[in-house]
């Protein structure tokens, strides 16, 4: 019950605007694969073209090696859980669920409004319905709901019933169009585990659509990021994380963003960030891009091999560990921002550090070297990385 | 509020509040709202009052002399064979307008709605009847269904079918007025159900779609026509009170002929006040005249309400 997914150079045009420029992903068996990106990037009308409730322009989708372009979504065996959960809201939660095994399992004439009830023998498939019906709400523990209308229910329960109603006719893809985004934080945190575990259970292909870049890290198989019409990279999430392809990966993941600083690579391929040799090398000659993390990011010591004067802007304290929000001369928008373990800050706050000007900086392996294009840059850290006369303790 | 309110209320009418920082003398809502309240008696419910009591009177259009009647005028009404003719009518009418016009309203809006060309062309054309003066279309009405001279009936001669007196004969004439009716009042609920059309949400036709729902008709059952159910209420409402109210047609084309064939009630309640000048016994007929559509309305929206609102 479960199937690959082939989307080969699919493109749509809305009007004048190209919403997808060519898209291809090849999307394994009973994988959970999550489309991230920001909003219009083009995310969920790749979806519904998967879904087949809207047309591609170009391209091909194939579901279990068969080219499902012209099939309507009746025929193509996948269920899709909505943002707004579309639910009927005259259907009590047992024909919402229903709905879809009525569909498949009963004659058109049954399906009459009013009329359709009295159809004889039909008894066995009827009892059939309900029978897997009440076996799904019990996995997702709507039991006792089954007799009440959507408007009854809250956010949550809402959830499960779309769910339900996807999980019915055990399809072999699961499309999810941000689903979770509708709940509070709280329930969102719950259903996060929920879906990984109802995943795991059903074996079944998900490919999950969200803007959310902590649902995409922590459910996710392989997680593939969308910017204005196509796929920038696929890969999975920690990849995504250390191993950005592109600037608009590396600046989209990761919370708070990461710290991007303006630098140069010498005629020798040596990089220097500001007026600071680094050990750093690269391919590239010129202006280059620096990346580092908040959480790579360090007060300077003698062991630092990147450094960055900076000031202390204000400090936010987030609980176990705090960010440092620094003002520097680097380039970019001149802010930086450090991750540090709440007591390391109180050490620094104690012996007056914070009060005067910072050094910062980091590891040479930390950095991720972004050229001009945005395109991911290879850098070679020479001997050097640990060479002792580029550090400053602190500025004076 | 309310506390702030009930509070002042304790502490006697001396005592000023404050609200937003400013002080609020007691009582002044009262002045703020009284405009609307002096309105609302004024045009709205004094002549009801009026119509009422005038209903137990014999008071005569011109005439000097009042008496107070008691319940004679709705004795007599209930008695009178023309009455109960128009009551019969206007019924009848209804009975055929409101399915009419509100089937047909819904028809348009869906075959409109789906257009990708021509939608507003045709959202107007459908809408022009209703701002029309009837009175001007039912002199052209007159001519379509005209015995002899009538487009409708040479079409039908071309065709081989019988010919109709439409305006002459008793058993046709309340249809005919019901098919002027329901071509006034279709393009009007049109316009409503459009609205209606408009606020379901995309998400369950694309819901209805992947469960597997793609008949055109199957998804008019299962999506449209549900979620169109409040707008469907307030139509059939509507429409039965308009159909009610029949009178232009019936004055301008037919005067209740042939043989009060097209009698109904505003039409009798207009001849008993302005021909024949009895005022109190036309006031007995609108009073029940607004009864019905009272209890109407009331049982609808009763019946209704409790199927269409999720």
């Amino acid at each position: 019950m479960t199937a690959t997914v082939s989307i080969a150079s699919i493109e749509k045009n809305f009007g004048g605007s190209r919403t997808l420029k060519g898209v291809s992903l090849e999307i394994e068996a009973g994988e959970f694969l999550t489309l991230i990106g920001p909003s219009g990037c083009g995310k969920s009308t790749l979806l519904r073209i998967i879904a087949g409730l809207i047309p591609q322009d170009g391209g091909s989708i194939a579901i279990d090696g068969q080219v499902v372009d012209d099939a309507p979504p009746k025929a193509r065996d996948v269920a899709m859980v909505f943002q707004s959960y579309a639910l009927y809201p005259h259907m009590t939660v047992f024909d919402n669920i229903a709905t879809p095994l009525k569909v498949r399992r009963l004659p058109t004439l049954a399906r009459l409004p009013v009329l359709g009830r009295w159809m004889p023998g039909l008894k066995a498939a009827r009892a059939g319905v309900a029978e897997d019906v009440g076996k799904v709400a019990a996995q997702v523990e709507i039991t006792s709901l089954l007799d009440r209308r959507p408007a009854q229910l809250s956010g949550g329960q809402r959830q499960r019933v779309a769910l339900a109603r996807a999980m019915v006719r055990q399809p072999r893809v699961f499309l999810m169009d941000e689903p979770l985004s509708n709940l509070d934080a709280r329930l969102r945190v719950h259903m996060r585990g929920e879906l990984a575990e109802l995943h795991r259970r059903l074996g079944a292909t998900f490919i999950y659509v969200t803007h959310d870049q902590v649902e995409a890290m922590t459910m996710s198989t392989r997680v593939a990021l969308m910017m204005d019409g196509e796929i920038v990279q696929v890969a999975p999430p920690a990849e995504l994380y250390a191993n950005p392809s592109d600037i608009r990966v590396a600046r989209f993941i990761g919370s708070p963003e990461i710290n991007l600083f303006t630098a140069h690579a010498g005629p020798d391929g040596r990089i220097a960030l500001g007026d600071e040799a680094t050990p750093l090398r690269c391919d590239a000659r010129g202006p280059v891009t620096l990346g580092l993390r908040p959480e790579a990011l360090r007060i300077a010591d003698r062991t630092t091999a990147l450094t960055l004067k900076a000031r202390l802007h204000r400090i936010e304290n987030l609980g176990p560990d705090a960010l440092l929000h620094l003002r520097h001369d680097q380039g970019g928008d001149q802010r930086a921002t450090l991750r540090l373990p709440l007591a390391e800050i109180e050490a620094l706050r104690r012996s007056g550090r914070l009060d005067a000007p910072l050094t910062i900086g980091a590891d040479a392996d930390a950095a991720l070297l972004f050229g001009t294009d945005g395109k991911r840059l290879e850098l070679r850290a020479t001997g050097a990385a640990r060479n002792d006369d580029l550090i400053l303790q602190r500025a004076s | 509020m309310s506390i702030a309110l009930a509070g002042a209320e304790h502490q006697g009418s001396a005592k000023r509040r404050r609200r937003l920082g400013a002080e609020i003398a007691p009582g002044i809502a009262y002045w703020f709202a009284a405009p609307s309240i002096v309105l609302l008696i004024v045009t709205l419910l004094l002549p009801i009052i009026v119509v009422f009591a005038l209903s137990f009177t014999d008071y005569e259009l011109g005439a000097l002399g009042i008496s107070f009647l008691g319940l004679d005028n709705y004795t007599a009404l209930a008695s009178d064979p023309t009455f109960w003719r128009g009551f019969r009518n206007t019924l009848y009418y209804v009975a055929l307008v409101v399915p009419g016009s509100v089937l047909s309203g819904l028809l348009l809006a869906v075959l409109v709605n789906d257009l990708i060309r021509g939608r507003r062309f045709y959202q107007i054309a459908f809408f022009l009847p209703v701002t029309s003066t009837l009175i001007a279309m039912a002199t052209v009405w007159k001519y379509l269904l005209h015995g002899r001279i009538g487009p409708v009936n040479h079409l039908l001669a071309a065709l081989g079918l019988p010919q109709f007196e439409f305006f002459g004969d008793p058993e046709l004439i309340m249809p005919a007025l019901a098919v002027i009716g329901i071509w006034q009042l279709a393009g009007f609920n049109m316009v409503l159900f459009t609205a209606g059309l408009t606020a379901i949400p995309a998400d369950l036709y694309e819901a209805a779609a992947v469960d597997g729902i793609d008949r055109p008709w199957e998804r008019f059952f299962t999506v449209t026509l549900p979620m169109l159910g409040p707008t469907t209420m307030f139509v059939i409402i509507t429409s039965s009170i308009t159909a009610f109210k029949v009178f232009d047609t019936v004055a301008v084309l037919t005067r209740g002929g042939p043989q009060g064939a097209s009698d109904v009630l505003l039409y009798t309640t207009y001849l008993e006040g302005f021909q024949y000048l009895r005022m109190g016994s036309a006031a007995a007929m609108t009073i029940v005249f607004l009864a019905i559509i009272l209890v109407l309305s009331l049982l609808q929206s009763r019946l209704l309400d409790r199927k269409v609102h999720y």
